[in-house]
């Protein structure tokens, strides 16, 4: 096209809807746990005591500040200060990263102790504590995967930063990349009470 | 015919990049658009033949050219390619590429690389699920709804199939948040809401759906595929799963995207019947209100497939209620196309014969499923042929001849020549005696009680077997000659104006072919209706 076009609002929007795609994609996930909640209210509850509480609320205070520190990103570019902004990306992807080794700490604790989908050890704990740890894993593992691809997202946004191409005048890469970050925080935010809290 | 060169040649010629490059890298909707119609055609052709042979197996009962295993992998083959590669990107990813932002007076969509990336997801989809086909463990066998438990055990190549439609789903997505943005924001001056062509309201119906549902489809193959890998049982009832529930997760995506594949297939219709009659469409609103109705309700029958699964009385009760509300959209449209139709000035041309076809097979198909919706009928007729026959009314009949009357009325306006009209007319009239033959031959041997997905069959089945496949032959035969009038049509057809049918729409006021930028320098300002026919003069050609 020769005739650049350019619409902010139109960007946001289409990744509202983008977002929404999400919030189903994991929908899925979470009427499975609560189908099978209601079948297995007690093994739940077992089952979530196995888990580490600790992990768990480390993680959800490392996702939050990361969020904070990718919505101060965007003020920092808003007010044209491109390092600072850099230095918030960075410290996101960071905590981004503490959060996946903190899970690969917890996980390998678990499956340390012959807890993982298809093991025979789980098998043995009956339907409902499989359910638990089958929901457990997939959502937390596609959970993870949001992570690295959002992290990844806010990297190239960092260098477009540094190369000056997302600026005060034009931002909306790094606020639809913040939009997405949050979101995986928010499901984050979800998980974390439904298999460590409250059951 | 003789060849005379055309005088423009629009957006194939002007480009930034030069040669295939031009093609593969290109953002223009209109080049997208081409190639999704050209991929989507192959695919077509390639189902077709694999439907040819499922009919030629069922002439006799015992094997004829196949055995048990070969027909379950062809008709789940069939069935895949057909749904994903075919009726879902088919109206929506060719017609809506380019004719969407053309209807509306944009430029292009709101975001023209998003709108490629979703045709290689395409591709990518379409080679996944080709590769399943001749890789691993053979053919997948399992149908194309992947039904658990024998999608996780079977030892055939589920996995890259269930690779390929979760890929085709993302595609899907893509483009639904395009066009829903699009339609949004980059309407030209004038454009108002009451002033978007129905098809454009279809389409919008229709990406909120794949935005909406899709997703659902997408974490429901993941699992399957997890389940697969991981051997990990959440669909398996003895380690705490639930096989029911993976219909349901199944069913609430794949039920919204048969509304998919017809919303956009009554949309051409819209366009087809107003320009052909000479009169505005009947009840603008009321048709597209009831787009919109169809999207929502559509979007909560899911369970009307799984009367037989084991479900409570009283679910099947709510959800056979809700099927019957769904029809009262769809029967809204089909009261206001015959109500166009009425007092009209009617020009028998072939893209009005594929439409009026689409009406009379649309109200077979939907009378028919309103049969499957009753719970009482359902469970006789539930796993019959029947089920095949109706799904083939509506997919068929319904959205394939939608398609094929969307070939017939724009495709002189995408390559600036027209076809043959007297061959379109010969193979229009045999594919409408060939479909119904054969369609209506398994409705009937179903109500008899003959099984779907069965490669053999009693005897007294026969004789109605026999006429089926007789007519897939006439049917087959039907469409070579359309596709190759059209292909004649494309290469040495005679050229046409800017407004071959007389049309009121956006499209028809720019040159056939369309330049790349559509409208030139200014942007259009809307000052009429879409179906304001008045001094709107059909070019000779």
């Amino acid at each position: 096209m020769s005739i650049e076009h350019r619409d902010d609002t139109g960007a946001r929007f289409g990744m509202w809807i983008f977002l929404y795609t999400e919030v189903i994609l994991f929908g899925g996930l979470f009427i499975l746990y609560a189908v099978a909640l209601a079948k297995f209210p007690q093994q739940f509850a077992e089952a979530s005591h196995k888990l580490n509480i600790y992990f768990g609320a480390a993680n959800t205070l490392v996702l939050l500040a990361s969020s904070l520190t990718i919505a101060m990103a965007i003020t920092a570019v808003q007010r044209n200060k491109p390092k600072q902004a850099m230095v918030l990306c960075i410290s996101t992807i960071v905590l981004a990263i503490i959060f996946l080794i903190n899970k690969y700490f917890e996980w390998s604790a678990e499956i340390g102790h012959g807890i993982y989908p298809g093991s025979e050890h789980l098998a043995e704990m009956g339907p409902g504590i499989t359910a638990f740890f089958n929901l457990y894993y997939f959502t937390a593992g596609l959970h993870g995967l949001h992570i690295l691809i959002g992290g990844t997202l806010i990297g190239v946004v960092t260098v477009f930063i540094a190369k000056g191409k997302v600026n005060s005048e034009r931002y909306t890469l790094l606020e639809n990349s913040a939009l997405y970050w949050h979101l995986v925080d928010l499901v984050w935010v979800f998980l974390f009470p439904l298999y460590y809290l409250i059951l | 015919m003789t060849h005379t060169p055309l005088k423009n040649s629009g957006f194939y010629s002007e480009s930034p990049r030069s040669g295939i490059l031009g093609w593969l890298l290109t953002t223009d909707h209109k080049r997208i658009g081409i190639m999704y119609l050209c991929c989507i055609i192959v695919m077509f052709i390639v189902a077709a033949i694999l439907g040819l042979a499922l009919r030629l197996e069922l002439i006799a009962p015992g094997p004829t050219i196949m055995g048990a295993q070969t027909y379950n992998a062809t008709f789940t083959v069939h069935g895949i390619i057909m749904i994903f590669l075919v009726i879902i990107p088919s109206i929506p990813a060719t017609f809506g590429n380019l004719l969407l932002p053309i209807h509306i007076g944009a430029r292009d969509v709101s975001f023209p690389k998003i709108n490629l990336i979703s045709w290689y997801c395409y591709i990518a989809g379409g080679i996944l699920a080709i590769f399943s086909i001749f890789s691993g463990g053979g053919a997948p066998d399992t149908g194309w709804t992947f039904y658990v438990p024998f999608s996780t055990q079977t030892t055939t190549n589920v996995n890259l199939a269930v690779m390929g439609a979760f890929m085709l789903g993302f595609s899907s997505i893509l483009t639904g948040l395009n066009f829903v943005t699009t339609i949004h924001r980059l309407r030209a001056k004038g454009m108002g809401w009451g002033r978007l062509p129905l098809f454009v309201w279809t389409l919008y119906s229709t990406a909120w759906i794949q935005v909406l549902a899709t997703p659902m489809l997408g974490i429901t193959l993941v699992l399957v595929l997890l389940e697969r890998v991981f051997g990990a049982g959440l669909f398996d009832a003895a380690r705490g799963g639930d096989p029911i529930l993976y219909q349901h997760l199944f069913w609430i995506y794949s039920h919204p995207a048969v509304y998919i594949m017809i919303l956009p297939a009554m949309g051409v219709i819209s366009e087809i019947i107003p320009t052909f009659s000479r009169k505005p469409l009947f009840g603008y609103w009321a048709m597209a209100i009831s787009s919109l109705a169809i999207a929502f309700a559509g979007s909560l029958v899911w369970a009307h497939h799984m009367y037989a699964s084991g479900m409570s009385d009283f679910a099947i009760l709510i959800f056979s209620f809700l099927t019957f509300v769904v029809a009262i959209p769809s029967a809204i449209k089909v009261f206001n196309w015959v109500a166009t139709l009425y007092k009209g000035s009617i020009q028998l041309a072939p893209p009005m014969l594929f439409a009026l076809a689409f009406i009379f097979q649309f109200a077979i198909g939907g009378l028919g499923g309103l049969a499957l919706g009753a719970a009482a009928s359902d469970i006789h007729l539930t796993d019959t042929t029947f089920v095949v026959g109706h799904f083939h009314y509506v997919m068929f009949g319904g959205t394939g001849f939608a398609f094929f009357a969307a070939l017939h009325y724009w495709l002189p306006k995408f390559t600036g020549r027209m076809y043959n009209h007297k061959i379109a007319v010969i193979s229009w009239g045999l594919m409408f005696v060939g479909f119904n033959v054969t369609y209506m031959s398994m409705q009937a041997v179903g109500i008899m009680g003959m099984p779907r997905r069965y490669y053999d069959y009693l005897p007294e089945f026969q004789t109605l077997n026999v006429v089926a496949t007789i007519g897939s032959w006439v049917l087959a035969v039907s469409l070579a000659i359309m596709f190759i009038n059209l292909w004649n049509g494309i290469r040495r057809g005679a050229p046409v104006g800017k407004n071959p049918w007389g049309g009121a729409t956006l499209e028809w006021t720019i040159p056939s072919p369309p330049p790349l930028e559509n409208f030139g320098e200014e942007d259009p300002i809307v000052t009429k209706g879409p179906y304001d026919y008045k001094g709107v003069v059909a070019d000779e050609y």
